[in-house]
């Protein structure tokens, strides 16, 4: 019941922001504010009174199960769970949104009370993804955090909003498509394997498919994903999208709805489709390794500043890509990390990005510089975000890439050398961020205040995750062990391995 | 007491934690308490285990201490933990107690700069860095500390943010030290699955047992190492961010580039020692590189007019000594002189910010002159690291360190007579330029208003550094002066003896050549200088004698070739491709999709005649194919 109740209450949540919104925005502030707490309150507790305590790694994978019949003819159930990886999800979703609730403060006053309900019903539906485990419920999640996401851009978003959100929706939807008929193509596959018409995870799983069906039935899937990790060449709703959405859009979508891409692939397309990916796991981490360089060169060459933080998000996740078609526990635990860093940081510096506009009213890079005499508060948190971005040892970002890499080495060096090369190319885009941001001289007059209480609160929260997890991870590492052992020996394997026929 | 090792890097950290989350709202007195007293507590404790270490000590010559797990992944268990043995014993003090020289002077020397509290916040963090660097007991952590003292490096060269040169220099220095650790991280990876541990000891006990002499795996991983050494020491091909970094302030240059930091690749070769003993080839390239980049440094330091590009050239050509030694297996050796560098050349480094200050933030020697009498109190500091730097015989510790190395070019092993007349004639380079700068700008005719003069907390780091560069030589003392080896004697505890097939004999004779070589150098520069400049001057100023001063003084042209073969390129195509070229692909199908709609949406006109033929065709096409097909 605890899972349906963390999506239940950012739902309740949201509908009870929208009608205070009216009567004064504070309360629907507040509303949302209070409706996340308690969703990551009881995220926390589940995560501590699962099996073994905080150690996952001593119990077994599921925590928690909800099952409902909901379309018995088609075999629908409303069915949720959660692993580790799940309550990682959760919590990095629950964080992230407490902090763009904040972030935003000040910055939407049009509307307040609407912006509260896309944001939290948003929120729901990724909950709602990471949790379900009926490929249908997923879906439908899918979409119902998609819808919200593209009302934040269109309406509360910067100059060419509606371009951004129209675009974010065709790329996402439009992959989605792919993604159903994929699912529909499983299920179809299952029934005639099996008889029973079933859209469950776990009965799914098990399911034998022709070679070369459960290629096209994993590359529907994959591309789905891809598009929303963003994997090159699918990228290109992300800078749009990112830089006109508002802060607490862009914070939302890169700290975590990327994460869905990333958790579906380590999810659904590895344990469902487990010779298929693997046949194709050379292509996707060329293809990890292209986004990364890419990313990268493309972040630095920026002249928005947003626009530079949402290009390295696709350097950030080309590494999440790469440990997941890897194929092994280490670079998997890396993708892991990975994940949680880059919300933690991308997340932060979207808030910092934020910021600055509110107070400068542009994100053109080219008309700062030296803003740390004005404000050395944002250009301290600015630099350290930076630099977990470049990958220091010692935060969270580096424990991410370095495992990522550690584990891709084994199974390819040519990979694994090019994508080290990235390190260098982020050292770039994140030294010049600093460079035209906060270092050199003034090219405008700014008179603008520094970050203030609220703000400074929420950085050195984030700040702290992100020192805490870079020495250390372990907590992650372990949370999150049993899910990612189990997805990669997936009993579909293990049917097919033994030929075990009816 | 031993135990208390954790305290020695933590106590800087804690400066550093305190001091930027106060960001800035300390008064001075306050930060000058916390920036320098962390550091000198931490040299004081440092000093209290090192003696502990020396009277007591552990078994095996080793203390293994672990803070915490901080990672446990499939076998992958690196650890938050401490190592000292003799080598980390010598680092840690090195470290902590220059260091602490260099945070008392600056707390003088800083004390008009608005950044006083940032100033002491990214030092601190360095100190921090760097001692988690020379105590790790694992690849991993080392590496922590490798990048830390990276980043703060990067930060100290663009203290002054305002001008945009100094960021580039910054940006610079982290670049390229960074294109090192690609290599360097490589080569973790693959010790780490050929030999699945990054605990050093265990991992170089693993490659002794697994890894032939010469196999191609070691080779591989020594060279990968090599690579990150090469980049945060400033040795060829990868020198040309050091002398852009003197763009910090001087106290920076000295602790970090001078002293500290640039000698990391030293520490971790010799750390590694294990791993290139059996990379024959890769400790070929040791020796070849240190010898190749003392050369080509000594060259390009001859043609330089600021004081701190000069010093900065004679660092990269001293390391390249270091080099030069490890790559003989002279380790200990190596170490000798990375400790005697760093007190006079940070002892060279303090004296020109003296100079710089009194100059009111002059560089360039051509505009001093006459510091002699003028400035004497940083006159003799410099003139006695002079002599270090020049290894001066008997009244200089470089003497000592230097002569040890060019001796063990020679008669090591690996030695060859090749690396000899490299390390002989760099030798004569080196007094060469140091008296070329010390005559042209402490001898002659003052050219410049002496405007300020030290105080104590200047003065104080100088003398101290300065008895240091005369006795802390007598620590080795070669055959014919008593034949002491205590330093020696201590690292061969950790680190292997160099196998010297020369003798006594030898040793005295290649030690007057060398002397020969540091008095002509100086010689050399007297007359070339001080006498008689206008001939050098004349040769410099016209056909290739021209070509080839513009030729050093550029650095041999690499910043050159870097910036046509990586740096213009990558600006390129960063300008190019701003707009995202896969995005253009997007953007034509939804110009087509649009032209598409276009072209149907004609067909809409309204007219139920062309509906009806349009049905009518369709139904006979459907009709047709569902009758014939």
């Amino acid at each position: 019941m605890i899972l349906l109740w963390l999506i239940l209450v950012l739902l309740i949540g949201g509908l009870l922001a929208w009608l205070a919104g009216p009567r004064h925005p504070l309360w629907s502030r507040w509303v949302s504010l209070a409706s996340l707490g308690v969703d990551l309150a009881l995220a926390l507790a589940l995560w501590v009174e699962a099996p073994g305590g905080v150690d996952l790694s001593r119990g077994g994978p599921w925590v928690a199960t909800l099952t409902w019949s909901w379309i018995p003819t088609f075999g629908i159930n409303f069915h949720l769970a959660a692993d580790g990886l799940s309550i990682l999800m959760t919590m990095l979703t629950l964080v992230l949104g407490i902090a763009s609730v904040l972030a935003s403060w000040t910055e939407i006053r049009e509307r307040v009370g609407f912006f509260h309900f896309n944001l939290l019903w948003s929120l729901a539906g990724t909950l709602g993804v990471f949790l379900a485990f009926d490929l249908f419920l997923f879906f439908f999640f899918w979409e119902v955090m998609l819808v919200p996401m593209y009302f934040l851009i269109a309406l509360w978003g910067h100059e060419r909003r509606i371009y951004a959100a129209i675009k974010f929706f065709l790329f996402t939807q439009g992959s989605g498509l792919f993604m159903l008929i994929a699912i529909l193509g499983l299920v179809f596959a299952h029934h005639s394997a099996t008889g029973t018409y079933t859209f469950d995870y776990f009965d799914l799983l098990g399911t034998r498919l022709a070679p070369h069906l459960a290629m096209w039935l994993m590359l529907g899937f994959f591309f789905a994903f891809a598009v929303k990790l963003p994997a090159v060449p699918f990228h290109t709703w992300l800078p749009d999208a990112h830089t006109e959405a508002p802060t607490a859009g862009s914070v939302i979508l890169a700290g975590v709805l990327l994460k869905t891409g990333a958790y579906g692939l380590i999810r659904f397309v590895v344990p469902l489709f487990p010779e298929a990916a693997h046949r194709f796991a050379p292509v996707a981490m060329a293809l990890g390794v292209v986004g990364i360089l890419y990313g990268a060169m493309l972040a630095f060459a920026q002249r928005d500043l947003k626009r530079l933080v949402a290009y390295s998000s696709i350097s950030h996740l080309g590494f999440v890509l790469l440990g997941v078609f890897a194929w092994n526990l280490l670079a998997l635990q890396g993708a892991v990390m990975q994940m949680v860093a880059h919300g933690l940081t991308t997340g932060a510096l979207f808030i910092m990005v934020g910021a600055i506009q509110e107070r400068l009213h542009t994100r053109d890079m080219g008309r700062m510089g030296a803003l740390w005499h004005a404000m050395p508060r944002m250009g301290a948190v600015g630099l350290f975000l930076a630099v977990a971005s470049l990958g220091l040892p010692g935060l969270a970002n580096f424990v991410g890439e370095f495992l990522t890499l550690l584990g891709s080495y084994r199974v390819s060096v040519p990979l694994t050398v090019t994508a080290t090369v990235g390190l260098v190319a982020a050292t770039v885009y994140a030294l010049i961020l600093v460079q035209k941001v906060f270092h050199g001289r003034p090219r405008e007059h700014w008179e603008a205040a520094d970050l203030g209480a609220r703000a400074m609160a929420v950085m050195l929260t984030l700040i702290a995750l992100v020192v805490w997890l870079g020495v250390y991870p372990q907590p992650v590492l372990n949370t999150a062990h049993p899910a990612l052992s189990a997805a990669l020996t997936p009993p579909a394997r293990v049917a097919l391995s033994t030929g075990a026929a009816p | 007491m031993a135990q208390l090792l954790w305290l020695v890097p933590l106590l800087p950290l804690l400066g550093f934690t305190a001091l930027a989350l106060t960001g800035g709202h300390l008064g001075r007195r306050a930060v000058a308490w916390i920036g320098a007293g962390s550091v000198g507590l931490s040299a004081a404790l440092a000093l209290w285990i090192a003696a502990g270490f020396l009277l007591h000590p552990p078994a095996g010559h080793a203390y293994t201490l672990t803070a915490w797990q901080w990672m446990a992944v499939e076998g992958f268990t690196p650890t938050i933990g401490f190592y000292l043995d003799p080598l980390s014993v010598v680092m840690m003090l090195v470290v902590t107690f220059v260091g602490f020289l260099i945070h008392l002077y600056s707390t003088e020397f800083m004390a008009g700069d608005p950044g006083y509290s940032r100033f002491f916040a990214y030092l601190n963090l360095f100190v921090a860095s760097m001692l988690a660097l020379v105590l790790a007991d694992n690849l991993l952590f080392l590496y922590l500390g490798w990048e830390g003292v990276g980043l703060c490096s990067y930060l100290l060269i663009g203290f002054w943010y305002d001008d945009p040169d100094n960021g580039r220099a910054a940006r610079k220095a982290f670049v390229v030290t960074r294109i090192g650790d690609v290599a360097f991280t490589v080569g973790l990876f693959v010790l780490f699955t050929h030999l699945g541990t990054l605990d050093i000891q265990p991992l170089m006990a693993q490659a002794a047992a697994q890894w032939p002499a010469g196999s191609a795996l070691a080779t591989t991983a020594a060279f990968l190492l090599l690579g990150g050494a090469v980049g945060k020491s400033a040795q060829l091909p990868l020198q040309t961010w050091l002398p852009d970094a003197m763009a910090g302030p001087t106290p920076v240059s000295a602790l970090i580039h001078a002293a500290t930091m640039v000698t990391a690749g030293v520490y971790l070769i010799a750390r590694t020692h294990v791993l290139f003993a059996l990379a024959p080839a890769a400790q070929l390239a040791v020796a070849v590189v240190g010898a190749a980049t003392l050369l080509l440094a000594g060259f390009s330091a001859l043609t330089q007019w600021d004081i701190k590009r000069i010093l900065a050239y004679s660092t990269i050509s001293q390391i390249g000594y270091m080099f030069l030694a490890l790559g003989v297996g002279a380790w200990a050796v190596a170490i000798f002189h990375l400790m005697i560098h760093a007190f006079f050349k940070a002892l060279l480094f303090l004296s020109a910010g003296v100079v710089i200050h009194a100059l009111d933030d002059e560089h360039n020697i051509f505009r001093m002159g006459g510091l002699r009498r003028t400035l004497p109190a940083a006159f003799w500091p410099f003139l006695i690291g002079g002599l270090a730097l020049s290894a001066v015989p008997f009244i200089s510790a470089g003497f000592y360190s230097k002569d040890l190395i060019i001796f063990d070019a020679w008669s090591s092993a690996s030695g060859s007579p090749w690396l000899w007349a490299a390390a002989w004639v760099g030798a004569l380079m080196t007094s060469m330029y140091t008296f070329r700068l010390i005559f042209i700008a402490f001898f002659g005719e003052p050219r410049t208003q002496v405007t300020r003069r030290p105080g104590t907390r200047v003065m104080i780091p100088l003398v101290i550094l300065s008895v240091l560069s005369v006795i802390g030589g007598c620590l080795e003392l070669p055959a014919y002066m008593g034949n002491v080896h205590l330093f020696t004697g201590f690292l061969h505890l950790s680190l292997p003896a160099v196998h010297a097939l020369a003798g006594d004999a030898t040793e005295t004779a290649l030690e007057l050549l060398s002397a020969a070589a540091s008095l002509g150098g100086i010689y050399l520069a007297y007359v070339l200088f001080l006498r008689n400049p206008h001939w050098l001057r004349n040769l410099a100023s016209q056909g290739t004698g021209a070509a080839l001063h513009r030729f050093w003084f550029g650095d041999w042209a690499m910043d050159w070739l870097y910036d046509r073969l990586a740096v213009r390129p990558y600006y390129w195509f960063a300008r190019v491709n701003r707009g995202d070229v896969v995005d253009a692909f997007y953007r034509g199908l939804a110009l087509l999709s649009q032209a598409l709609h276009e072209v149907l949406s004609e067909t809409q006109t309204g007219t139920l005649r062309r509906y009806a033929l349009g049905m009518t065709v369709g139904s006979l096409i459907v009709l047709s194919i569902a009758v014939f097909v």
